[in-house]
């Protein structure tokens, strides 16, 4: 597994893709195979070039859905209505064929059984990509850090993960608790709003000592969040947040 | 291989102008929104209990409250700014206190500095990369005062390095006679960040 600190050039490789997921209708993760790939932090992004015949380039960082594994990592893509790399990479892309990566990046959004927790998971969204990287490997490796995801969907067709996450929910002191904003399906007893302070409170008032929190998501859903979390008397330095915005794309 | 790869069925959106895309470092791309990255909370520090100080290799260290710093000359600049995670923006105004003007007056030996803010966060580079017109502490973005999590109400504003340089939420210099990794500097990305070069990370 890649240290926090990255030494040495962080070179391009050209992954391989090997398959290709529809997660909702707006999302897909690809399986990337690169044998250089070194595996990373859970919490970590990748950058991705894309090369056009008249040597035009692009380049936009994702993060990591998958746990660590050297050779092998995969990316859940958003597909942003003005990007230029997203709608290439979950429309265009198919197995078999190739990317160039290079990564893994970033040594501070990230979580690993070491740092210990109750850990608060907090996402809005495809920022639950990152997080899903900490909860996969939270689950290879049998942790049993308490630990709560606390995620807001639009709809309950547009949770990233959903049949995986409802599997893990079983897990010995992981609770996974949903908001679905815009729509609900029928019978849904769970919350229907926005992540708000009272909702933060029931979900993650009165943190042990130690506890980590990590959100991601837009930029309105990390303001909130982290400034909520502050009230609650999480302690700064503790709350970690990756952002994105209508431009990720 | 990797270097001559071509992306299968990759044509990318419509190519910039010339003009813009001359004023566009490699890797990034031109937005017109102005997205918020930080690693943390954003910190809401009530005006009366900020100072801004120098402190370090100087002699002798200085310190402004928020009133004193704003009755400093100030200066409105236009400038290009390039933030590691890709996007650029071009042409942001801003309204700041020129980085000379903190030092004038100031006897260093120093040749680095580290900018320190609420928070903790903190970022490296060589003093003359702050001196000589190159830097300001900015108060004002688009004639507003500074959004919080845009940095408000004041951060370092180094247009010519990537944009984690230009300290959100800043509230001092520290003049240093050996360089320092600052945050970012230590979790592997590039310890000056020319966006010309495209140093986004160690080594590049």
């Amino acid at each position: 597994m890649a240290g926090t600190t990255v030494s040495g050039r962080l070179g391009w490789l050209l992954a391989s893709v090997s398959a290709r997921r529809v997660e909702t209708s707006r999302s897909i993760t690809l399986h990337l195979e690169a044998d250089a790939w070194p595996g990373h932090l859970p919490g970590q992004h990748v950058d991705v070039r894309l090369t056009a015949p008249d040597g035009y380039r692009a380049q936009r960082s994702y993060s990591i859905a998958s746990a660590p594994r050297p050779g092998h990592l995969e990316l859940t893509v958003e597909d942003l209505d003005d990007g230029e790399v997203s709608p290439y990479l979950s429309e265009e892309l198919q197995p078999g064929d190739q990317l160039e990566l290079r990564g893994p990046i970033g040594g501070y959004f990230t979580w690993t059984e070491e740092d210990g927790g109750p850990l608060l998971l907090v996402a809005g969204g495809s920022g639950i990509v990152p997080l899903m990287s900490m909860l996969r490997y939270r689950h290879e490796i049998g942790s049993t850090v308490p630990t709560t995801l606390l995620y807001s969907s639009r709809a309950w067709d547009e949770i990233i993960y959903r049949d995986e996450l409802e599997h893990f929910g079983d897990e010995d002191g992981l609770r996974v608790i949903h908001t679905l904003t815009r729509s609900q399906p029928d019978g849904w007893d769970g919350y229907t709003r926005r992540i708000d302070a009272a909702m933060l409170e029931a979900v993650a008032g009165n943190p042990p000592p130690n506890s980590l929190a990590y959100i991601c998501g837009p930029t309105p859903l990390v303001e909130s969040v982290a400034n909520g979390l502050v009230l609650l008397n999480y302690a700064a330095g503790q709350i970690k947040t990756e952002r994105f915005g209508p431009t990720g794309g | 291989m990797v270097g001559e790869f071509i992306s299968r069925g990759f044509r990318g959106r419509g190519r910039d102008d010339p003009a813009l895309a001359a004023r566009t470092p490699p890797g990034q791309y031109l937005t017109k929104d102005f997205p918020v990255l930080s690693a943390g909370p954003t910190p809401h520090t009530p005006l009366s209990q900020w100072d801004f100080t120098i402190i370090g290799t100087v002699a002798p260290p200085l310190r402004w409250t928020w009133d004193e710093f704003r009755s400093l000359p100030s200066e409105t600049f236009t400038v290009d700014i390039h933030c590691v995670t890709k996007w650029s923006k071009l042409d942001t105004v801003w309204e700041g206190v020129s980085v000379d003007t903190l030092l004038q007056g100031v006897e260093t030996e120093g040749m680095f500095v580290t900018a320190f803010s609420d928070g903790g966060y903190t970022t490296n580079m060589p003093l003359a990369d702050i001196t000589g017109g190159k830097a300001w502490v900015a108060f004002s973005y688009d004639g507003e005062p500074l959004a919080p999590e845009h940095g408000g109400p004041a951060r370092l504003l180094v247009p010519h390095l990537y944009f984690w340089k230009s300290a959100k939420w800043v509230r001092g210099l520290e003049i240093m006679t050996r360089d320092r990794a600052g945050f970012w500097e230590q979790l592997g990305y590039h310890d000056y960040g020319d966006p010309w070069r495209e140093q986004r990370y160690q080594g590049d």
